[in-house]
């Protein structure tokens, strides 16, 4: 094939694909800032010909967007921390303390990434319901506090510590948590930052837990709110797209800021090994 | 402190988490599948009985089970292939020499993956809705009578499919981008000195090279997909006529719309056992080829 056409090929199908992802998106922004009522129409209009605001004054106003947006925040928020720190220190065992069937334990644990999470919230709805967590913020963040692929992603990274480091640090008579504390933290940064954005995100996203242990609208995550929204078929389709652009713009704007860190660690947990 | 007390000491917070939170209501879900567990239940344990394999044995004869599982096969045999064509097509073009503006495609074409599902499922009905969306607008203009996508109980599936590949190729896409420049140069070289097209470089190097990463991204896109949930909760509520109820779906519906949660367990491990299966089969399957 001629050079050029090839390119001119290669370069279209880019710039056709990169549209067909965009679009949806860069529509739903556009129909957030047009008045209410005027998205049904034809043709469907691209842009608001007299943007406003006054889906996003609405939500926040009277479908209490803000508080599921504080929910969301609190709740993405405290599954971050918790299970950084849960699956940093069993990582960091797993990879470089040495205890009686470390291996044997660890294999179990790969074996659980088989099970599909949705098997265990049967049972764990009536647990929390016996203890009275069913509908509370700690219901959803407790089975969030820890996960294998978690673990597992800090294991891959801690191995290529070097073993020296640490035995000269054991030999001076340091204690193991502050060997973990100002010796191996600072060197997993990298990990660090990676397991906060993939776990952010995938606890803002997630839908099905939530919509089973929150009952109460008042406890809603953002993503429970616009779905109830959605099915109750009572917004318009301006408002909604308000309540979708609110619901996405958070992940979307952290995983530009983050990139890098992200898709790196999208790779390091694909690779099994 | 001896070093095998600090690691379990390490170790406990997240074991701990894992065991009461998943190990144990996964065992929990076998227990509960074997009971009539249900809103009676719930008020009263003494009306908890032991019903053995009835609720399987029921699931066996209930259409609408076999329904949510049919068109959950659907979706994965539909959707898993397309969108790995999807994925694959997307790093190829990213890595071809020729792409300008890689980090702008690239970031581009994944910023689906990080979209939360629910939001863009509201957009997407709005997008494919019959009268004022955009899909029929589109079709209109290359003079395509309007499709009822959601509302149709033929279209309601496909158009579920067509939103889960834009939601999700970019995920393997970035893993077959990775896959694909591990593949060294040298091998296209020699191709290429052979006087091979680039359709049989594709072929017979892309394609063998990336092999394992095709078995792994399979297998992953198999099991995310049978997983299927939140779209049609929020797309078609499992209509119309019922053709988009999943397996899950129905274990929601079941479970937390009926209460009977005996027979919702024994749905999750139904889906499960599937999932396990399948899995096994394609690494069999995998395993096989290789020897041949």
């Amino acid at each position: 094939m001629n050079p050029r056409l090839a390119r001119a090929l290669v370069n279209g199908l880019l710039l056709g694909a990169a549209a067909v992802a965009l679009f949806p998106l860069l529509w739903m922004l556009a129909v957030s800032f047009m008045p209410a009522g005027t998205s049904n129409a034809l043709p469907p209009p691209l842009w608001p010909s007299h943007p406003t605001l006054d889906n996003y004054r609405r939500l926040f106003g009277q479908a209490g967007m803000g508080s599921y947006l504080a929910n969301s925040l609190l709740i993405a928020g405290t599954i971050t921390l918790l299970s950084l720190v849960f699956n940093l220190l069993a990582g960091y065992a797993f990879a470089k303390l040495r205890f009686a069937g470390r291996e044997r334990l660890f294999r179990v644990l790969l074996g659980l990434l088989v099970v599909p999470a949705q098997v265990a919230m049967l049972p764990l709805f009536l647990m929390f319901k016996y203890t009275g967590l069913v509908d509370s913020y700690v219901g959803v963040v407790l089975p969030g506090m820890a996960s294998v692929l978690g673990i597992f992603l800090v294991r891959q990274y801690a191995r290529g510590l070097p073993d020296e480091l640490l035995e000269a640090a054991r030999i001076d008579g340091a204690s193991e948590l502050y060997i973990f504390m100002r010796i191996v933290l600072p060197l997993l940064r990298p990990v660090v930052a990676t397991l906060a954005i993939l776990t952010f995100l995938t606890a803002w996203n997630d839908f099905m837990w939530p919509l089973i242990e929150l009952t109460d609208q008042g406890h809603y995550t953002l993503p429970l709110g616009l779905a109830s929204m959605a099915r109750e078929h009572t917004e318009g389709t301006e408002q909604m797209m308000a309540g979708s652009v609110l619901t996405v713009l958070p992940v979307l704007a952290l995983f530009l800021a983050m990139q890098r860190q992200y898709l790196d660690g999208l790779l390091l947990g694909s690779v099994k090994g | 402190m001896n070093a095998s007390r600090a690691a379990w000491l390490f170790l406990a917070p997240a074991l701990l988490v894992l065991g009461v939170f998943f190990l144990l209501p996964v065992l929990g879900a076998l227990l509960l599948s074997f009971t009539d567990y249900d809103l009676y239940a719930l008020a009263n344990l003494h009306n908890l009985r032991f019903v053995a394999l009835g609720n399987y044995w029921a699931l066996l004869h209930r259409p609408l089970f076999w329904a949510a599982l049919g068109h959950t096969f659907y979706f994965v045999v539909v959707g898993v292939p397309l969108s790995m064509a999807a994925s694959l097509g997307a790093a190829l073009l990213l890595h071809s020499r020729l792409a300008r503006f890689k980090p702008f495609f690239r970031t581009a074409l994944f910023a689906p993956v990080v979209t939360t599902a629910v939001a863009m499922a509201v957009v997407w009905r709005y997008l494919f809705n019959t009268k004022y969306g955009w899909a029929n607008h589109l079709l209109g203009m290359l003079g395509i009578h309007p499709v009822n996508w959601l509302g149709d109980p033929h279209w309601a599936m496909p158009t579920i499919i067509l939103f889960a590949v834009w939601k999700n190729f970019g995920y393997n896409m970035i893993i077959f981008l990775a896959g694909l420049q591990a593949v060294p140069l040298e091998l296209y070289e020699a191709a290429r000195i052979d006087g091979a097209s680039t359709w049989r470089q594709f072929r017979h190097v892309t394609l063998p090279m990336l092999g394992p990463t095709l078995l792994m991204v399979a297998i992953l896109t198999v099991s995310g997909y049978f997983q299927l949930f939140a779209e049609p909760y929020v797309m078609t509520e499992g209509g119309p006529l019922q053709s988009t109820t999943s397996v899950l779906y129905l274990m929601y519906e079941d479970g937390f719309k009926w209460w009977n949660l005996g027979t919702a367990s024994a749905e999750a491990f139904v889906l499960f056992m599937v999932m396990f299966a399948v899995t096994a089969a394609m690494l069999r399957l995998a395993r096989r080829r290789e020897a041949a």
